[in-house]
């Protein structure tokens, strides 16, 4: 018997090779959204407005301006971050697993000549259209309300696909290792609801004490999204660990890039370990 | 017709997973237009070595080779001319039966009115046109394999792998799936067939390789296979202690095995010692049939046979 070549581990990390085909996979995806279209239409419409009536109209009448704006000015651009989040995490977490583990649908995908790899990314611009998709939604309930100071807010819906990759693709890396359904309690509960309260939301992350900034900064994705939301829709930044807006902005973009651009080659190749033996 | 064109070559082909050898350096050729039967009880690798022909699953060490392509290297290529029925139902449940067809050619690039052209061709040929319009969800699993198997041919490939194709149908649909098959031989496509079915693979195949514990243990046409390890005609009857030794007797040089409560006679003897035989001793539940792949398979496979 001749030698065998014996290959090197079939998973080893590696940046991955993409076509045009994963937008075949964005577009099944698309084709199923607009499918079911009225029913998810209709929450991403209403919770924002629930948020501004209930926390900007109501709580907001108790609360002092911030940073010379009334408080629902302050939580409009926190709401369009908060969908770019959720939009495409919870798209890439159950939605993608549903695909993958029950429907077999990247099984079958895989036997034509679309990737593995592009099947996960076409899931994650997918999800990235997602958070653009809800952004926007909330955006324009943020304009009806006469609450946009600024005209840099029409870049959000752009941005919001960037920002909603990131997400989507922290959201690929838990869907990679996850062993069942609802394993994505905890990423829900431990890494998006802390984010939710301590990324300058609901209220300005100045009035925490310097640690909680600290840490917000750097290990909090949200913080940085609500930093450009903020200044593209009301023109003001919060002054995050005293750093004024020249600074902080460009960390924000920088930041995000630099964290999308590893997680995004991250989720690929644990997904391709996950779905190749 | 290029009746010798190699479509499928595998050279020492092996797949392990951690230290679990599935397949274990295999050797075999498929021509152009043939049908290949894989058989193999469960477990023997037969599934994995049909992955690793859609690109599904890296071979380990070895050489694979679809219509010269690399499985390893030039996956898109293979997997353009290769059309896969897998055994299990990954149907799209977000679609109805006719835009499985449509958004599975999508992936294919293959434009739209094409697309929705074969779409129509495929479920007029598997009988699905009723269906057309309603959720995969509500089909029987008939009518799923035949969707699947219709999906498989939506790129009008060269190459057809069936994994188990007729498991868990009811006679009706298992004589559909057949014709099909026999259908897509006659259109000189090359179908690679896994079954646990052996009348199955008698009727469809024209060649069979035996697989077991990761390796080709037989392979030959499907008669070839039963003259050589079988013999012509198996005479059986219910096991009796005392009729052994005049069986030993009577069918000397014949194979006697003990299959559960039931004697087996693989044999090439003439009618007339069957019919001296059974008017002498009159055993009980007699039958004589024409040997068959099953044999064969028992025979080379093993499981559950104790011979006497």
């Amino acid at each position: 018997m001749s030698q065998p070549n014996l290959r090197k581990s079939p998973a080893k990390f590696t940046i991955p090779k993409l076509s045009y085909r994963v937008w075949s996979v964005w577009r099944r995806n698309l084709d199923v959204f607009l499918k079911t279209i009225a029913v998810n239409f209709l929450p991403s419409l209403l919770e924002p407005i629930l948020y501004l009536v209930a926390f900007g109209f109501g709580l907001g009448g108790f609360i002092q301006e911030i940073n010379g704006q009334p408080y629902i000015n302050f939580l409009a651009p926190a709401l369009v971050a908060i969908a770019i989040m959720y939009g495409s995490f919870f798209e890439c977490t159950y939605s993608s697993f549903v695909r993958m583990y029950f429907q077999k649908t990247f099984d079958a995908i895989a036997t034509t000549p679309v990737s593995v790899e592009e099947v996960v990314a076409g899931e994650l611009l997918w999800g990235a259209t997602r958070s653009t998709i809800n952004a926007s939604i909330v955006l324009v309930v943020v304009v009806l309300f006469g609450l946009v100071t600024s005209p840099l807010f029409l870049f959000l819906p752009v941005f919001a696909f960037f920002g909603g990759l990131m997400f989507a693709s922290m959201a690929m890396c838990f869907t990679s290792i996850a062993p069942h359904v609802d394993f994505f309690n905890y990423p829900s509960f431990l890494f998006l609801t802390p984010m939710l309260f301590l990324s300058g939301t609901f209220f300005p992350l100045t009035a925490m004490p310097q640690a909680v900034q600290a840490i917000a900064i750097t290990v909090l994705p949200l913080t940085h999204i609500v930093n450009i939301t903020r200044g593209a829709i009301s023109g003001s930044v919060e002054p995050i660990l005293g750093l004024n807006p020249e600074i902080l902005l460009p960390i924000s973009i920088i930041w995000l890039i630099a964290v999308t651009a590893f997680f995004f080659v991250l989720s690929i190749n644990l997904m391709k370990k996950r779905l190749i033996a | 017709m290029g009746l010798n064109e190699v479509l499928i070559e595998a050279k020492a082909l092996t797949k392990k997973f951690d230290d679990f050898v599935a397949v274990d350096q295999i050797d075999f050729k498929v021509y152009k237009g043939e049908c290949v039967g894989f058989l193999g009880p469960n477990g023997a690798g037969k599934t994995t070595t049909v992955k690793m022909m859609y690109c599904f699953l890296p071979p380990t060490s070895g050489e694979l080779k679809i219509k010269g392509f690399s499985v390893l290297t030039s996956s898109r290529e293979v997997k353009a001319i290769v059309g896969v029925a897998p055994q299990e139902d990954n149907l799209d449940p977000d679609f109805s039966v006719i835009q499985n067809l449509t958004v599975h050619a999508r992936y294919f690039d293959i434009p739209k009115a094409e697309a929705k052209k074969r779409a129509d061709e495929q479920l007029k040929f598997f009988q699905l046109e009723e269906k057309a319009c309603s959720p995969v969800t509500g089909l029987s699993t008939g009518m799923k394999r035949r969707l699947i198997f219709a999906r498989a041919l939506i790129n009008k490939p060269l190459i057809l792998l069936l994994d188990e194709p007729t498991t868990g149908l009811d006679p009706q649909a298992r004589h559909l799936v057949w014709d099909e098959v026999r259908y897509l031989k006659k259109q000189q496509v090359t179908i690679i067939l896994t079954t646990h079915y052996m009348d199955e693979a008698q009727i469809l195949c024209d060649r069979i390789l035996i697989i077991d514990k990761g390796k080709i243990i037989e392979e030959g046409t499907p008669t070839e296979l039963i003259k050589k390890h079988i013999g012509r005609e198996v005479l059986e009857l219910d096991y009796d202690e005392k009729l052994v030794p005049q069986l030993k007797e009577t069918f000397s040089g014949s194979r006697i095995e003990k299959l559960g409560d039931r004697l087996q006679i693989f044999t090439d003897k003439p009618h007339g010692v069957f019919d001296s035989f059974l008017a002498e001793y009159k055993p009980q539940n007699v039958s004589i049939r024409n040997a068959n792949l099953e044999d064969v398979f028992l025979k080379l496979t093993g499981r559950g046979l104790r011979e006497i």
